[in-house]
């Protein structure tokens, strides 16, 4: 007779967890928590790691474009500028050729050709980004020094931006490199997010007399709109967060330039080239405080990320009643 | 059956790892001289078999930190601990750290100029004066000065210098802070600087390639590199007025000349060295042994490594292009072995 009562709170917690139910559920509920505390502990040793330059320099940290190991004076600008330009450039580039790509494999491609594709497009998205860093420095150095420099520096040299010299790497090349590597992110969540759009809003369009581009464009796409920003806050993240790729093509040069031909540097690149020879208290958590401004950007966006996502299924779910 | 099976293959596997370990030694620290301490230690297990030494080639700044932590048994860097760190040692373990010089290494200037193919001559002043950003073409008088018959282009000087903290970066600007007071005030000297100009490259590597990119670029690798990848690199003014190419005779030359003078703990910069031969951007790479080791087995270890090391050890530093300790140097090492107890 014991634990067969009836199914209320007045069965004991042991006689619960004998049955599989309840085993289950609070081992998945520990899996899932510890995921949580993980990320918890993690920010919390970046702020710790980081205290004496919290407190040394404050808010200034983030202002301060003087970066001096040896006269232990520590200012961000630099690496967050570069890092924002470098993933701006390379959102830029990837945005257009992105969606422009999952358009192409979603609505227009013969479904054989769209596999196929994507097959390759997963591929890019696996190369890792040593190899990306390699392409950039013997393939697309030359090419900003022979064709991209000449052709932008001398009909537009007046505009800041395409000012100024170019040795070759760069905020451009860097954002070059990174857009290749954002592409592939691009694609495969649009096309997916566009192959999802319900197909009687393409019939209703066609029906109701559109070209087979303008019910893409001004039904489909504006469908799959939110899924598609997830998608490239997906890609800014990545582009944010990348380091060898990134710190074999930028120059590695702390200096805040409007020119894009300019070198300069990352957050993630620095943390990556000096970390493990910094000497001192002070220079080492300074380091890990460049991790906790990297965290927080990247951890923010991926929470924007998130939240669009969940409006957008709050959404499709909505319309398609 | 099966279960007690596995059982019993997991007690075998646990227990033949650590019977196969003996004496496991682990250090950590400069990345410079990792070819040789590599071949050391695989050498010197051969004769020992019972003792293992297990080195990682993290960088300098990490190498004194794990030692000073205690994480590891010994140390290694490209660049002498300063008063704080040793202070620092001494707070954290009670005890002091010694440093015992191994092999020397230098850094030598490397360019790419278009058209010219000539080994170039570089003055200290040049050098300074090129990587503050003051002498910007390759035409300037400093340059051509000490380079007659070489038709060098007016174009713009791109310098590159190295993205990460390294030991060849302290010995680079060791020696520009010894012959320049404006580098001195302004950068001064230590494994990761604030460059007034220039690209970063990651590691001799990252150099190099950015060299063989850029025309117009200078930078500077380790000597060992620049042998071993057939890198074409310009000669240095000594203290002396000598133009000398580095090679292995003329670092040795460097440190011969500072031995006189060596200080009791070697903690001593050879950059700028007298010496009619001798190159002037050398430098000692040093262990960093703890004086006070409580495991009997492991120090007798280090120190049987150590003694060893500056004998039949010495033997292996020139067929991988690093040049030998000189004579003096070795003796004077010999006596502080017995410092570490």
């Amino acid at each position: 007779m014991q634990g067969a009562g009836p199914i209320s709170g007045s069965r004991s917690f042991l006689s619960k967890l004998r049955e599989g139910d309840e085993i289950a559920r609070l081992i998945t509920f520990i899996f899932a928590a510890s995921v949580v505390l993980i990320t918890i502990s993690l920010v919390y040793e970046l702020w710790i790691g980081s205290a004496l330059p919290r407190h040394k320099f404050g808010l200034h940290f983030f202002v301060s474009q003087d970066w001096d190991p040896v006269m232990d004076q520590y200012g961000a600008l630099p690496f967050i500028y570069g890092t924002l330009v470098t993933s701006a450039v390379a959102l830029l580039l990837a945005i257009p050729l992105g969606i422009g790509a999952s358009i192409f494999l979603a609505e227009l491609a013969p479904p054989r050709i769209s596999d196929t594709l994507q097959f390759f497009i997963d591929l890019l998205a696996a190369v890792p980004s040593v190899i990306y860093g390699l392409l950039g420095i013997f393939i697309i150095v030359p090419l900003i020094r022979n064709v991209i420099y000449p052709a932008l520096n001398k009909p537009f040299g007046f505009l800041p931006i395409f000012k100024g010299p170019s040795y070759g790497v760069g905020f451009l090349t860097a954002g070059i490199v990174l857009a290749i590597m954002v592409i592939p992110y691009i694609i495969s969540v649009s096309r997916e997010v566009l192959l999802s759009v319900p197909r009687d809003q393409r019939e209703a369009a066609l029906a109701l007399g559109s070209t087979r581009w303008e019910s893409t464009w001004k039904v489909v796409v504006p469908f799959a709109k939110t899924g598609i920003m997830g998608s490239i806050f997906l890609a800014l993240a990545r582009a944010l967060g990348e380091t060898m790729a990134v710190t074999m093509v930028v120059g590695n040069s702390p200096k805040i330039a409007a020119s894009l031909f300019a070198p300069g540097y990352s957050i993630a690149a620095v943390i990556a080239n000096d970390f493990t020879e910094a000497t001192g208290e002070l220079q080492t958590q300074a380091y890990i405080e460049l991790g906790l401004v990297l965290f927080l950007l990247t951890f923010i966006l991926n929470g924007l990320a998130r939240i669009l996502i969940i409006v957008t299924t709050q959404k499709g779910s909505k319309v398609s009643n | 059956m099966k279960r007690t099976a596995v059982l019993l293959m997991a007690v075998l596997v646990a227990s033949g790892v650590v019977w196969a370990q003996g004496l496991l030694i682990n250090g950590a620290g400069a990345s410079f001289p990792y070819p040789i301490y590599s071949k050391w230690f695989d050498v010197y297990h051969q004769k020992n078999g019972n003792m293992q030494f297990n080195y990682q080639s993290v960088g300098s700044g990490a190498g004194i930190k794990q030692v000073t932590e205690g994480t590891v048994d010994f140390g290694a860097s490209d660049g002498p601990m300063n008063d704080e760190q040793l202070k620092a040692y001494q707070d954290k373990r009670g005890s002091e750290i010694l440093h015992f010089p191994t092999v020397l290494g230098a850094a030598v200037p490397t360019y790419n100029v278009p058209g010219v193919s000539a080994t170039l001559n570089f003055t200290p002043e040049a050098l300074a004066g090129i990587f503050l950003g003051k002498i910007t073409k390759w035409n300037d008088p400093a340059i051509t000065g000490p380079n007659k018959g070489v038709n060098l282009p007016g174009n713009e000087i791109v310098v590159v210098h190295r993205s990460d903290g390294s030991g060849t970066t302290y010995i680079w600007t060791d020696y520009l802070s010894k012959v320049s007071d404006e580098w001195k005030s302004k950068v001064n000297k230590a494994t990761s600087v604030n460059w007034p100009v220039g690209l970063g490259g990651k590691g001799s590597e990252g150099v190099t390639a950015l060299i063989k990119q850029t025309p117009n670029s200078i930078g500077y690798v380790e000597l060992i590199y620049a042998a071993q990848n057939n890198i074409p690199y310009g000669t240095v003014k000594n203290a002396a007025g000598t133009f000398v190419k580095a090679d292995l005779k003329s670092v040795s030359e460097a440190a011969a000349g500072a031995a006189k003078d060596m200080p009791e703990d070697f903690r001593v910069s050879i950059t700028n060295a007298p010496g009619k031969t001798a190159y002037p951007i050398s430098s000692f790479t040093w262990l960093l042994i703890p004086s006070k080791i409580q495991d009997n087995a492991k120090r007798d270890a280090i120190k049987g490594f150590l003694t060893w090391m500056l004998a039949d050890g010495q033997t292996y530093a020139e067929q991988l292009s690093y040049a030998k300790l000189p004579k003096e140097v070795i003796e004077k090492e010999k006596k502080a072995i017995a410092k570490v107890q």
